[in-house]
């Protein structure tokens, strides 16, 4: 337990999706003007996260690792360079469901994520703990603990973003600079900030 | 001829994907701690950009519309598999500081926005070539940030050391901030706006404006 509560930390602040590992920039920089909307993206981001890496993380063991199909009789199969494509097959298939079942028994979410869940299957953040996942080879419960940490991080970095860009807009920046420029720079330094807790641990 | 010159140089400037558009940002900051790397994970994406472009565009007449996502999403990550296959079988030491980037390829959003962008309303060959130009544009931002990191960070350039460092008896203390992450948000930060103090029409419009100040004696 203090192990899965110790990934979770680190996934949330160590090593912050968007703001240590670069992951979903599009989307963090393209949706981040307003708070409400970086709420609801940022929710929509950590509820897919929380379903996706845990089933990719099924299907990495028990179909396409190496050994993984025993029980077909055939022990040195590794169907590994397949990976990709179910990946992002699973996570596309997942946002469908998410967003057909949100649709049909809560019309409030759905309406509140609206146009965000179609966006996410693209979001790299979701793809790249999935690989980050198989990568580092985690057990099942480490995975929903990774996957958790990991989108509430994200959320966490968008919903700042967009506070400091809300009030960003009333200064008065370089004509070259106003826009997307000055969102990098604040980037970089909430990035500053957030090393500053790569001591973190429990 | 003019517009095949056309396809492949606006995008290196009047409309760089990372600059102007924001596509494909995420790669762009994280593998360009080392020149080498970035100058493969470049070719790489260049790659995967030019056929997707060119096989979504052979099937563009086919493709119902209503699962065209799907397709390009496969045939994208098809052709990353392969070259993430191949970068495993002829240059390990770079995949594997690559690591999490290469399959990254296939959410890039450079590859699925020209895909549907361009590749879905043009014949196969002007595609190809501008999933090459977006692939030159993508990696020219990625070259100087690469650069500039990678030079002032540990001092030399693709390996041979260029500013000898003190611990070598040098004269040049290397920056370790440069091989950090915020470093990269603060390259792309300047080179945006030194893209735009030169193309003025880029410069986005005011989101707020003050109000001009009240003369002295109105306060009286």
């Amino acid at each position: 337990m203090e192990q899965l509560l110790n990934l979770f930390v680190k996934a949330v602040f160590i090593e912050n999706m968007a703001l240590q590992m670069f992951l979903g920039m599009c989307t963090f920089l393209a949706v981040s003007k307003k708070i409400e909307t970086a709420i609801g993206l940022g929710v929509a981001v950590m509820v897919v996260q929380v379903i996706t890496v845990p089933a990719n993380n099924i299907i990495f063991n028990h179909l396409l690792r190496e050994g993984a199909l025993d029980w077909l009789g055939m022990p040195e199969l590794s169907l590994q360079f397949l990976g990709f494509l179910c990946y992002i097959g699973v996570i596309a298939a997942i946002v469908q469901i998410l967003e057909m079942f949100l649709d049909k028994y809560v019309p409030a979410l759905y309406n509140a994520l609206g146009v965000f869940l179609p966006l996410i299957t693209v979001n790299c953040a979701i793809l790249g703990s999935t690989l980050l996942m198989v990568e580092r080879d985690y057990s099942f419960p480490e995975s929903v603990a990774f996957g958790l940490g990991s989108g509430f991080g994200w959320a966490l970095a968008i919903v700042a973003l967009a506070g400091i860009r809300e009030k960003l807009k009333y200064s008065d920046v370089p004509e070259g600079l106003r826009g997307l420029g000055i969102t990098f720079i604040t980037v970089g330094l909430m990035s500053l900030g957030f090393m500053s807790l790569s001591g973190v641990s429990l | 001829m003019s517009s095949v010159k056309q396809i492949l140089l606006t995008p290196l400037f009047e409309n760089n994907p990372i600059a102007l558009q924001i596509l494909g940002v995420c790669s762009a900051l994280a593998v360009t701690t080392q020149l080498s790397v970035t100058l493969v994970m470049c070719i790489a994406l260049t790659t995967v950009t030019a056929f997707s472009n060119l096989f979504i565009s052979m099937i563009r007449n086919q493709m119902p519309s209503s699962i065209r996502i799907i397709v390009q999403m496969t045939i994208i990550a098809s052709l990353v598999i392969a070259v993430d296959q191949f970068l495993q079988a002829f240059a390990y030491e770079i995949s594997k500081n690559l690591s999490v980037f290469v399959g990254l390829i296939i959410t890039n959003c450079i590859v699925m926005g020209r895909a549907e962008a361009f590749a879905m309303k043009n014949p196969p060959v002007l595609s190809f070539l501008d999933g090459i130009g977006n692939g030159m544009g993508y990696s020219l931002v990625l070259i100087v940030v690469a650069s500039i990191r990678e030079l002032f960070g540990s001092g030399s350039l693709l390996g041979f050391q260029i500013l000898p460092l003190i611990e070598n008896g040098g004269w040049y203390q290397a920056n370790g901030l440069m091989l950090l992450s915020p470093s990269a948000f603060f390259i792309i930060g300047f080179f945006i706006w030194a893209v735009r103090s030169v193309k003025k029409d880029q410069v986005e419009a005011r989101e707020f404006r003050m109000a001009s100040q009240s003369t002295p004696d109105g306060a009286f």
